[in-house]
């Protein structure tokens, strides 16, 4: 190992951690703040926090976004909503109920120390909110309303309808437009990062291209904040928006930092199957779906007879018989294998065989129309939209998708990666899920990373650097990046293939599905660690893209970020091939128990696999960070 | 199999902010009654890539309706035929087999066109910089549940903040006001407590930014009808009501 992996956790009581360490930290004063720069990179929750509280400190912020507005960042799809450790439900919950539900929903593979200082800052994160105008859903007094989730006993869930990202983003969104304003904040849209430069060691700013003329252009600074989401779309078909790319984390990585557990994604168990070979995306319908739903496939491979006319016992309701305590509600993970297990066997419904079904009638029959209709109206409607089919006559058709990534870029306690000047927050980090998220967290740590701890963090790394200017654009540091990026992109023009850049993305993304999802194993891994070098050299030869590098050109755009996601789904398999365990969303098919259910294997794999690039011709050196698990004792989950 | 439909397609194509446009007929053969519009014009876009024709450029991202990002003109319609539906969510079983669609891009001197149907929508951007926000610095909040909001409040507010930022509205609107986008995220804020300390000055600051860059609205009410999110017409008159209000009540303060 040659990478030093220090998260730099304090010392004392998990719970006096962020305290004393927020004391410790030392800080710049309000004067001084005007000096500094510090680049953001993605305008999501993390990003758009992050830049906006920076901003109103009163540092020189540069906010970078591929989309048109800060707005459009993927965050604001997330429906379901955040949680927060209020206990305004009174029904027992706390930080540490919520930091102990994080760490075992997460099957014990985060660090601790972040995961509590999530709980700790959530609290804060909805008074954030709530102040600047976010309409959260109300109870009749007006005091704000909780709904439950997965993976929790308590409901400590705060929502705003159907559309919670999308009210925090919009917030933090507006919290950025004010800084823009008041020109602390200046916004590049339209802009994306094609590189990260390093000089001595240290990041110095980055390169990025405007979408709109192809100009290629460097940016310094003296802290460069990374905000830039996961790498689901590594499967091609995700929930994840079409844009979505994990190019900004893999030029980070390629010039330093260490990329960790990049085998562990989130599958989403209650998504609408692919139609057909032009399927672009894939679309997530909230799981609070199942608590009312049943799922379930027919008995026979052969069954052709309509939902309606199959009777009971030519059922097979596998996760009611399976898991009798849980039922349909067990976490995502468990039932998104369960749902492959029965499409496998060949009991799959549908045209393509490729779902299975999450049946309404005994609700409706139970409950009425009109009270399924008050609860799941919206998401009816999406599907009658979606597949033409009406969810109150004919059950649901649904199958598991990508959908979230818990893997991401090392960071350490303050949320730098392993190249100093470089920060990761929010799903581009990997510390707070362990191997599998809980729902309803994804928001609460972007908002974490970005409005209460990077604020913090970054302030403790400007203030060691107070007197220097930041490097220059006009070092050689800047130009050599500068010339490659430009480089780099006009070569893909020069390729002159036959295939389009989708052709190949949609290869790569069968292969990482099919050896690389919900279900591993090592003959498996590694023929797709033949097979995706292959791929990257016929793609890297073949690929066609048309048109000029001048004006803007989404083929241009998209064949870079598949070339790096080419690179990254090896190092993925790489991964869950040397993880010999099944744990959270890695499930391998030689480790679980007589039931068929995951078995973790804390004596060989309880730590974070760090992987530290060593240039293009060789592979990346596997770096450990052992975890303790001082205030949660590792257990094994079971939902039976 | 799914029946399949034979499309022709009409398609603005404008290579660049500066250069002439024109209309282009292009065949989407064999479509899938279940692809999503979006998806037809991928594939259409692949086989241009195969002839070696370079695809023609549409903005979109999340394709489920919520981010904004998509939106074109579909035989004069903003997002198409389907009410309350966004480009994104369109699918093809709403048309028929050997229908023309012609596709523009959104028409207003204010979204100049980027390249064929991609349009430069940051004046909204804008608007929302002028003052639609509640200035409260990170750290600074009080307590969530310090004040309680009527849930009556709460969602019309919601109702109002529903909004996508997608431009339809403008799109359609003859004269090119962007009332209905300006008067949600107005009504949002001035809606809730947390919105009234600035209510005033967000009124007139972020109306006087909106009529930079936008037409007058003459209550034509297009904008409502085309709005994937069906937002209300009454938050327009509500932006009226607050402006008046406005300029009286800054006048005062300023001491007039």
């Amino acid at each position: 190992m040659t990478l030093t992996l220090d998260s730099k956790v304090p010392d004392g009581d998990i719970s006096e951690q962020w305290t004393n360490h927020k004391f410790d930290m030392k800080l710049v004063n309000p004067a001084n703040k005007r000096k500094f720069e510090v680049i953001v990179v993605g305008t999501g929750l993390a990003g758009a926090a992050a830049a906006a509280s920076l901003g109103e400190m009163g540092y020189n912020v540069k906010v970078f976004t591929y989309h048109d507005s800060p707005r459009r960042a993927h965050s604001i799809a997330a429906q379901g909503g955040i949680n927060a450790a209020k206990n305004y439900q009174n029904d027992g919950d706390s930080i540490y109920r919520l930091f102990y539900d994080t760490v075992k929903g997460g099957d014990y593979r985060s660090r601790e120390s972040n995961v509590y200082r999530l709980a700790e800052v959530s609290v804060d994160i909805i008074d954030q909110c709530v102040a600047q105008g976010v309409p959260f859903n109300r109870e009749y007094g007006g005091l704000l309303a909780n709904r439950s989730f997965g993976g929790a006993q308590v409901s400590r869930t705060f929502y705003a309808r159907g559309q919670t990202g999308q009210q925090l983003l919009l917030g933090a969104y507006q919290a950025l437009a004010r800084q823009i304003d008041a020109g602390t904040c200046t916004l590049y849209n339209r802009t994306e990062m094609l590189d990260l430069v390093v000089k001595d060691g240290v990041a110095c700013g980055i390169v990025t291209r405007d979408l709109s003329t192809g100009e290629v252009a460097a940016h310094n600074g003296h802290a460069v904040v990374l905000a830039t989401g996961g790498y689901g779309n590594v499967y091609y078909l995700s929930t994840n928006a079409m844009a979505c790319n994990s190019t900004a984390i893999w030029r980070a990585h390629r010039k330093g930092a260490a990329f960790a557990n990049p085998c562990f994604t989130q599958i989403h168990p209650t998504c609408i199957p692919a139609s057909d070979e032009f399927q672009s995306k894939l679309t997530l319908m909230s799981e609070s779906l199942r608590n009312d739903g049943r799922i379930w496939v027919p008995q026979s491979r052969d069954e052709n007879r309509s939902a309606d006319a199959i009777p009971e016992d030519d059922r097979y309701y596998y996760l009611e018989e399976r898991y009798p305590a849980f039922g349909n509600l067990v976490p995502r993970d468990v039932a998104s294998r369960n749902a492959k297990t029965v499409v496998d066997a060949g009991q799959g419904v549908g045209e393509l065989k490729n779902g299975v079904y999450l049946d309404f009638a005994d609700a409706i029959a139970r409950y009425g129309r009109d009270t399924i209709e008050a609860r799941y109206g919206n998401l009816f409607d999406m599907y009658e939209r979606i597949t033409g089919e009406d969810p109150y006559s004919v059950p649901m058709r649904i199958f598991p998708a990508t959908h979230y990534t818990m893997g991401g870029l090392w960071v350490d306690y303050e949320l730098q990666t392993t190249v100093p000047g470089l920060f990761a927050l929010g799903e581009c980090n990997f510390s707070d899920h362990g191997a599998n998220r809980l729902g309803a967290s994804a928001l609460m740590q972007g908002l974490a990373d970005g409005y209460f701890v990077a604020p913090y963090t970054i302030s403790n790394y400007l203030a060691g650097l107070l007197g220097q200017s930041p490097v220059s654009t006009d070092d050689p540091a800047f130009a050599l990046e500068v010339a490659a990026v430009a480089d780099r992109t006009r070569h893909w023009l020069a390729v002159g293939g036959t295939k389009s850049v989708d052709y190949y993305h949609r290869e790569l993304g069968k292969l990482v599905w099919d050896y690389c999802g919900m279900a591993r194993n090592k003959e498996g891994l590694e023929k797709a660690l033949t097979e995706i070098p292959a791929l990257r050299e016929d793609f890297r030869k073949n690929v066609r893209v048309l048109g000029n590098d001048t004006s803007l050109n989404q083929a241009l755009e998209q064949v870079g970020r598949v070339d790096d996601f080419m690179e990254l789904a090896e190092l993925k398999v790489r991964d869950a091939l040397h993880r010999e365990e099944s744990c959270g969303g890695h499930f391998r098919e030689e480790y679980k128990d007589e039931e068929g259910e995951a078995r973790r294997d804390d004596e060989n794999f309880k730590y974070v696999a760090a992987w530290e690039w060593k240039g293009a011709d060789q592979p990346q050196e596997l770096n450990k960070e052992d975890l303790e698990f001082d205030y949660v004792a590792l257990s094994t989950r079971s939902y039976k | 199999m799914a029946k399949t439909l034979n499309i022709k397609l009409r398609i603005w194509r404008q290579d660049g902010p500066e250069a002439t446009g024109r209309f282009v007929d292009y065949a989407a053969d064999g479509i899938s009654e279940d692809a999503s519009f979006l998806e037809m014009l991928d594939i259409v876009n692949e086989r241009l890539t195969d002839e070696g024709t370079e695809p023609f450029t549409f903005d979109h991202d999340c394709r489920e309706g919520i981010c904004g990002t998509c939106g074109v003109m579909i035989n004069g319609k903003a997002h198409g035929p389907e009410k309350a539906t966004a480009t994104c969510q369109l699918h093809m079983r709403k048309f028929n087999d050997g229908d023309e669609i012609v596709i523009e891009p959104w028409r207003a001197t204010s979204f100049p066109i980027i390249k064929d149907l991609m349009v430069d929508r940051s004046p909204l951007d804008r608007i929302i910089e002028s003052g639609g926000y509640v200035s409260v610095r990170t750290g600074s909040a009080p307590e969530a549940n310090l004040v309680p909001v009527p849930p009556d409040a709460a969602d019309a507010a919601m109702d109002a903040a529903a909004c996508i930022g997608c431009g339809a509205c403008v799109a359609v609107c003859p004269n090119s006001a962007a009332q209905l986008f300006t008067s949600a995220k107005l009504q949002q804020l001035n809606l809730l407590p947390q919105g009234q300390s600035e209510r005033w000055a967000r009124t007139v600051n972020m109306v006087d930014t909106m009529e930079e860059f936008f037409g007058f609205c003459t209550n034509h009410g297009e904008c409502t009808e085309a709005c994937p999110k069906e937002i209300s017409l009454d938050f327009i008159a509500f932006l009226n009501r607050d402006y008046i209000t406005a300029s009286i009540k800054n006048r005062v303060l300023s001491g007039q």
